[in-house]
């Protein structure tokens, strides 16, 4: 279970890969397929179940578009 | 109080602090230095603030920052130092401040002298900021006008949230005369619909800026500065007119020289020389309605120590029914009543040949 | 107890910035919103925004603020500060508006022993007029008027802010810090923090800098841009406290 539940606010998202970079799951990528509002490959999630709450991906987003709220803190 | 001998200095400070200016930034340029030294010594004692700044443009973004909270802010300077204030008096305008700065000039240009001159005259009424803006200018010719045109110049900052200026020239800066400090009151005039005080209570943030990358929006706000502008022109010209009903020569003097022209109006009179003054208190906004009641008027004479930068406003003044030439001194001499005497009187036989 | 590991903080206002994608000048901003929001000091705060990319800050920071114009923020914070003695000060400036333009601002200010805290963006080049030489830019680094690379015959060493700040006896807090990895950005959090805190116990003026990235002036995609700060910058700029405490007699 995900001890980390992402908020993506994907029209906020510049597509700069930041978050991706610093993901120690290795679970973020582009999202290739579609664009936001602005236009860019905004970022997505593609594992959330192996998301370890470790907010490094919100700490270094530059443009607030993830907010991470607490998962299962019992497993995992 | 009853009248007490100050300094033209002395006075400025004091006036302000009598129109609660509690807030100075200046820094030290001759013939000036007695403004700061005043406001060092008794803003403390009024629970006011004198910060000595590093430079003369530091202390006008000191002026733009405490303006922000929409307090009574004033600086002071001279000649090269009101040029290094110009980057931020636009920015004052811009972003619309009130605040009022002292300019006393000296001569130039450059380092120039630090003996009295009005060859500022350009510098404070066209300024040399970047933009389109206009500052209102008073120009006072005794300590006693001083103190009052300090005071109003505070309102009239206030009134229209634009910066003011006072300007006089090193003579009345250094002089003394006997002077009675009477509190002005006028209307108050409430900013905290705009002032940057922190959000406390508030929804909205508050924010003093000049910027605009919209080009609309600033056409827009240019608009709006150009209003004021406007409403200034139309309200606030300033000039004392003398013997001028039947002058066949009008002399245009402010400050220092209109106190000597003063006296050689006098001692022509007395010869039967049909001689007076227009002299204007308020620089910018010229007072052109001064010149519309001149009936017997066949020559001006500017007469300002400078080259003579006011001879294009009289000229405008004038709408070219009557000659306008320059008379005065530059370099930080002062011209003589009997040297101005026999200027007027050539003219004056000129302008009879003529006819 | 709260149900977010990271949630927004109201220190910022919901408009998005106009930065380009990867600059951590966003990071930083959000560190400072999230300051003033731990201290509770968001509603008794006033921004001073400069010039250079940060110029709109003033749209982000969700407090009062006042734009000053090129360098002259800590001029226009002393302004402020000096009517509210109270309220909560800092100034946001670039390299080119604090270690360049107003260089006489924010030593004097600094000489002063303003209680302002001053948030210093270090990221090597001019970002918004177009990726010019910078008075920090490092040897041998290209930018649009250094097109060989900043040569230190002509325009000498970069400037080292915090090494030039800690001299000045009035000083009471200077420290760098980066934005170049999740752990440099809450190191970079607990400096701003303690100048903010400084502030608010009348200790007097702080000062961070922050070394930052412009991946877009540098050439440089965003993830290298943050490869570039810790390879190249840290070595001439060391990470650190430089002075905690004034120096008086």
């Amino acid at each position: 279970m995900a001890r980390g539940v992402l908020i993506i606010d994907r029209n906020r998202c510049k597509g700069c890969e930041l978050c991706i970079s610093v993901c120690p799951v290795k679970i973020l990528s582009l999202d290739y397929e579609n664009a936001n509002i602005k236009g860019y490959q905004p970022m997505k999630i593609l594992s959330p179940e192996k998301c370890i709450g470790c907010c490094n991906c919100a700490v270094i987003c530059p443009d607030q578009v993830i907010e991470i709220m607490k998962g299962d803190t019992n497993h995992g | 109080m009853g009248k007490e001998l100050m300094k033209g200095s002395e006075v400025v400070g004091a006036s302000a602090i009598l129109a609660g200016c509690n807030y100075f930034f200046g820094y030290p340029i001759t013939p000036q230095n007695e403004i700061p030294e005043f406001m060092a010594r008794e803003l403390p004692l009024n629970n006011g603030v004198f910060v000595q700044a590093e430079s003369e443009t530091a202390a006008i973004n000191m002026v733009y920052g405490a303006a922000s909270s929409g307090r009574r802010v004033m600086t002071s300077s001279s000649s090269p130092g009101i040029a290094l204030k110009q980057e931020g008096i636009s920015y004052c305008a811009g972003a619309q401040l009130p605040c009022v700065i002292v300019s006393v000039s000296r001569a130039g240009p450059g380092l120039g002298g630090i003996l009295t001159s009005q060859a500022d005259y350009n510098q404070a009424t066209r300024g040399g900021g970047n933009g389109d803006y206009n500052v209102p200018v008073y120009a006072p010719a005794d300590l006693q006008e001083l103190s009052e045109l300090v005071q109003h110049a505070f309102y009239v900052a206030d009134k229209y949230r634009n910066p003011v200026m006072v300007l006089i020239d090193g003579t009345l800066a250094q002089m003394m005369e006997p002077v009675e400090l009477i509190k002005i009151t006028y209307p108050e005039i409430d900013h905290m619909q705009w002032s940057v005080t922190g959000r406390k209570d508030r929804k909205n943030n508050h924010i003093i800026s000049s910027i605009y990358l919209v080009a609309d929006e600033l056409e827009q706000h240019n608009h709006w500065l150009s209003k004021k502008y406007e409403q200034i022109v139309n309200l606030e010209e300033k000039a004392e007119i003398y013997q001028c009903e039947d002058a066949e020569i009008v002399v245009v003097a402010y400050g220092t020289s209109s106190r000597i022209a003063r006296t050689s109006i006098d001692n022509l009179r007395e010869k039967g020389v049909r001689v007076g003054m227009i002299r204007p208190i308020s620089l910018w906004p010229f007072p052109f309605s001064a010149f519309e009641n001149l009936p017997c008027c066949k020559y001006c004479l500017s007469v300002e120590l400078s080259m003579g930068q006011m001879v294009s406003d009289v000229i405008l003044a004038s709408k070219f029914k009557y000659p306008v030439t320059h008379f005065g001194r530059v370099g930080g001499n002062m011209f003589t009543n009997s040297e101005l005497e026999s200027e007027i009187l050539t003219r004056m036989s000129e302008v009879a040949t003529n006819d | 107890m709260t149900d977010f590991l990271f949630q927004k903080t109201n220190g910022l206002t919901d408009k998005q910035t106009h930065y380009c994608p990867g600059c951590t000048h966003g990071i930083i901003h959000r560190l400072v919103a999230e300051v003033l929001e731990d201290l509770n000091v968001v509603e008794e705060t006033i921004a001073i925004a400069s010039v250079g990319c940060s110029v709109l800050s003033y749209e982000y920071f969700n407090t009062d603020s006042i734009q000053a114009s090129h360098g002259r923020a800590p001029a226009v914070a002393t302004g402020i500060k000096r009517v509210f003695p109270n309220q909560i000060v800092f100034t946001y400036q670039g390299d080119g508006d604090l270690a360049s333009i107003g260089l006489a601002e924010i030593i004097a200010a600094a000489g002063r022993g303003e209680n302002i805290t001053v948030i210093f963006v270090n990221n090597a080049i001019y970002g918004m007029t177009g990726g010019q030489m910078a008075p920090t830019s490092l040897v041998g680094q290209k930018t649009s008027t250094s097109p060989l690379g900043r040569n230190p015959l002509l325009a000498g060493m970069p400037l080292k802010m915090c090494e030039i700040m800690s001299q000045i006896p009035s000083v009471e807090y200077v420290s760098r810090v980066s934005t170049h990895s999740p752990l440099a950005i809450r190191q970079a959090k607990v400096a701003i923090k303690k100048a903010f805190e400084n502030q608010r116990a009348n200790r007097g003026f702080s000062f961070v800098e922050i070394l930052s990235s412009c991946n877009i002036g540098w050439g440089l995609p965003p993830v290298e841009a943050l490869k570039w700060i810790e390879s190249r910058m840290i070595s001439y700029y060391p990470l650190g406290v430089y002075k905690d405490g004034k120096d008086l007699e």
